[in-house]
């Protein structure tokens, strides 16, 4: 036997009953409450899949709403597909480049200057806005002060403003994870700013940069209140996102679910599944492209 | 290829501090100067106002004149970042850039700034690791990531990344200071064989390791904490190692301050 042996007085076996109940009840805590979040979760995957999976079918994701009745069986939400992901692409196109410009130029140029500051404090007022107050300003802006018409675009610069701030602060906050020893490298071969900001700044933010963005897709697409005031409700197909009123997964839900007959509501639960899968796809898809991008995989 | 660098009456300054105080000092080429001194002391805002990097950090300033052999660095007609295409430079800890591979490591200076052709990248980069001593160990993984060398390889890509864009001078801030001894030992083989053609400082802790590989050795000093840091003396190495002028150098050398 040893020093280390099974005695009372070794310190090195002190660990005392109450710490150890302390540690099994500390343990117990945070596996509850690990559960009690996974809860809304899954209750509500299972309640849209088990819901959602009577209409999903072809005939769904091949056929709109044309000429039929809410309460007639039959049709689907293709219309409502073409429109949301014209509508949020086009968000996308605006939003990404111009919130990351933005948070480049707040991170890299502004430093605390006084333009700097007022953007930042713009950025936050943006974050602030209840969606259906983006909904209202492009319907009094676009719609009735310019004399537009209804239409995806309008819906999509409805999304931009919710979506823009959120892109502005998750690349912010990624530019400023890189390490500054890496722009140093940069400079030091001689390389100017603004491609060190493009070929090494970036691409190192990268990763997290489209993890932020796609947060913001998946937000932006299950927007409703700004839709219903700009694209306008339609059952037809319109493949063309700057004329005319569009359809989309939020508003096919809303329309279909206030319908009290069950054909209406069953599509209004496979509208919702394919808007869970369609967000799910993107993200697949996005971290596709960001793992692509590694040089290990190349 | 190498050039002379001429110092004089050099002041630089973090914002209102004033970190190293009129310092002149001539740096031979084809040689290697090291600079030691206790921490502090500016031996690396000196070495970083040789290539313009010092005025990088928001708030630094400097004032004197550093002469490249005859073109002036601070002459408001020359252009920082072409100032550092012509003085490379090796920092402490090694930088690899995460998102490329090795080769794109060391292409990176070169297509960064708009040089095409791949054979002329293959020569370029093949040349840079074999200066770098690195080529045998990475040639068969060139495109793999970059991060997953170990330490002393990464900081001799970081060297090969340098010499790929063909500098005249190289700095080197204590660029073994993170590795274990048998990577210092290869990169101070390095040193030796790239003074043939470059013009080499390098800031080290190490006596030992500036009286191996460097010629001349400056001793910089402070005289308390909050003061700017000073050129004391400048000189061969054996002579500052065996019989310096200040009384100063003799002490921080035998170990008898810092
Ligand atoms: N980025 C910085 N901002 C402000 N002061 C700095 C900065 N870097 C260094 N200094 C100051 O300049 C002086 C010289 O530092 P440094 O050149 O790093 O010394 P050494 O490399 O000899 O250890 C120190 O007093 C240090 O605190
Ligand atoms: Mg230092």
């Amino acid at each position: 036997m040893t020093t280390l042996s099974r005695t009372k007085s070794s310190t090195l076996e002190s660990v005392s009953a109450g710490r150890k109940a302390r540690d099994r009840a500390a343990k117990v805590f945070v596996y509850l409450a690990f559960l009690l979040a996974v809860i809304p979760l899954v209750s509500v995957l299972w309640t849209v899949i088990s819901n959602g999976a009577k209409r999903f079918d072809g005939v769904f994701l091949t056929h709109s709403m044309n000429g039929l009745a809410s309460k007639d069986a039959g049709g689907g939400a293709y219309h409502a597909i073409i429109g949301t992901l014209e509508q949020v692409g086009l968000t996308t196109l605006i939003s990404v480049p111009l919130g990351v410009l933005t948070a480049v130029y707040l991170v890299e140029y502004a430093r605390n200057g006084r333009l700097g500051r007022t953007i930042s404090f713009f950025v936050d007022v943006m974050t602030g806005i209840p969606s259906i107050v983006s909904g209202l300003f492009v319907l009094a802006f676009w719609l009735l002060a310019l004399g537009m018409d209804f239409s995806g675009f309008a819906g999509a610069l409805s999304l931009t403003i919710l979506m823009l701030p959120t892109v502005v602060r998750a690349t912010e906050e990624m530019l400023k994870l890189v390490p500054g020893d890496l722009k140093e490298a940069a400079y030091a071969l001689g390389v100017p700013r603004w491609r060190t900001i493009m070929f090494v700044v970036l691409p190192t933010a990268l990763p997290g940069i489209v993890s932020g963005v796609m947060l913001a897709v998946a937000r932006v697409m299950g927007e409703t209140a700004p839709l219903l005031l700009t694209i306008f409700i339609t059952k037809a197909i319109n493949t063309d996102p700057f004329s005319g009123a569009q359809g989309s997964l939020p508003t096919f839900i809303w329309d279909q679910s206030t319908d009290p007959n069950t054909n209406a509501v069953d599509r209004a639960w496979a509208g919702a599944l394919v808007l869970i899968l369609l967000i799910m796809l993107l993200n697949l898809a996005a971290r596709l492209v960001a793992w692509l991008r590694k040089p290990s995989s190349r | 290829m190498a050039k002379r660098i001429e110092v004089s009456g050099l002041h630089a300054y973090y914002g209102g501090t004033h970190a190293i105080e009129d310092i002149s000092m001539t740096i031979e080429p084809r040689s290697v100067t090291a600079f030691i001194g206790p921490s502090g002391c500016g031996k690396s805002t000196f070495l970083r106002t040789l290539n313009r990097m010092h005025e990088v950090i928001p708030g630094a300033r400097v004032e004197g004149k550093v002469m490249l052999d005859d073109e002036d660095l601070y002459a408001s007609s020359v252009d920082p970042v072409a100032v550092r295409r012509v003085v490379g430079m090796v920092f402490q800890r090694p930088n690899p850039f995460p998102t490329m591979s090795i080769y794109d490591n060391v292409a990176a200076g070169l297509k960064l700034n708009g040089v095409r052709g791949k054979r002329r990248l293959d020569e370029i980069v093949e040349e840079s690791l074999r200066g770098a001593n690195l080529w045998n160990e990475v040639k068969d993984r060139l495109g793999k990531p970059g991060a997953g060398l170990s330490g002393g390889q990464q900081q001799r890509l970081c060297i090969a990344r340098a010499i790929a864009v063909q500098p005249q001078v190289l700095l080197m801030d204590e660029p073994c200071s993170a590795l274990d001894p048998i990577s210092t030992l290869a990169i101070e083989d390095l040193i030796g064989k790239l003074k043939s053609q470059y013009t080499i400082v390098i800031v080290t802790h190490n006596m030992q390791q500036a009286a191996r590989v460097s010629d001349r050795t400056a001793f910089f000093n402070i005289a308390g904490t909050g003061k700017p840091g000073k050129l004391i003396e400048i000189d061969d190495t054996s002579k500052i190692f065996t019989n310096p002028e200040q009384k100063g150098t003799e002490d921080y050398i035998t170990g008898r301050f810092g």
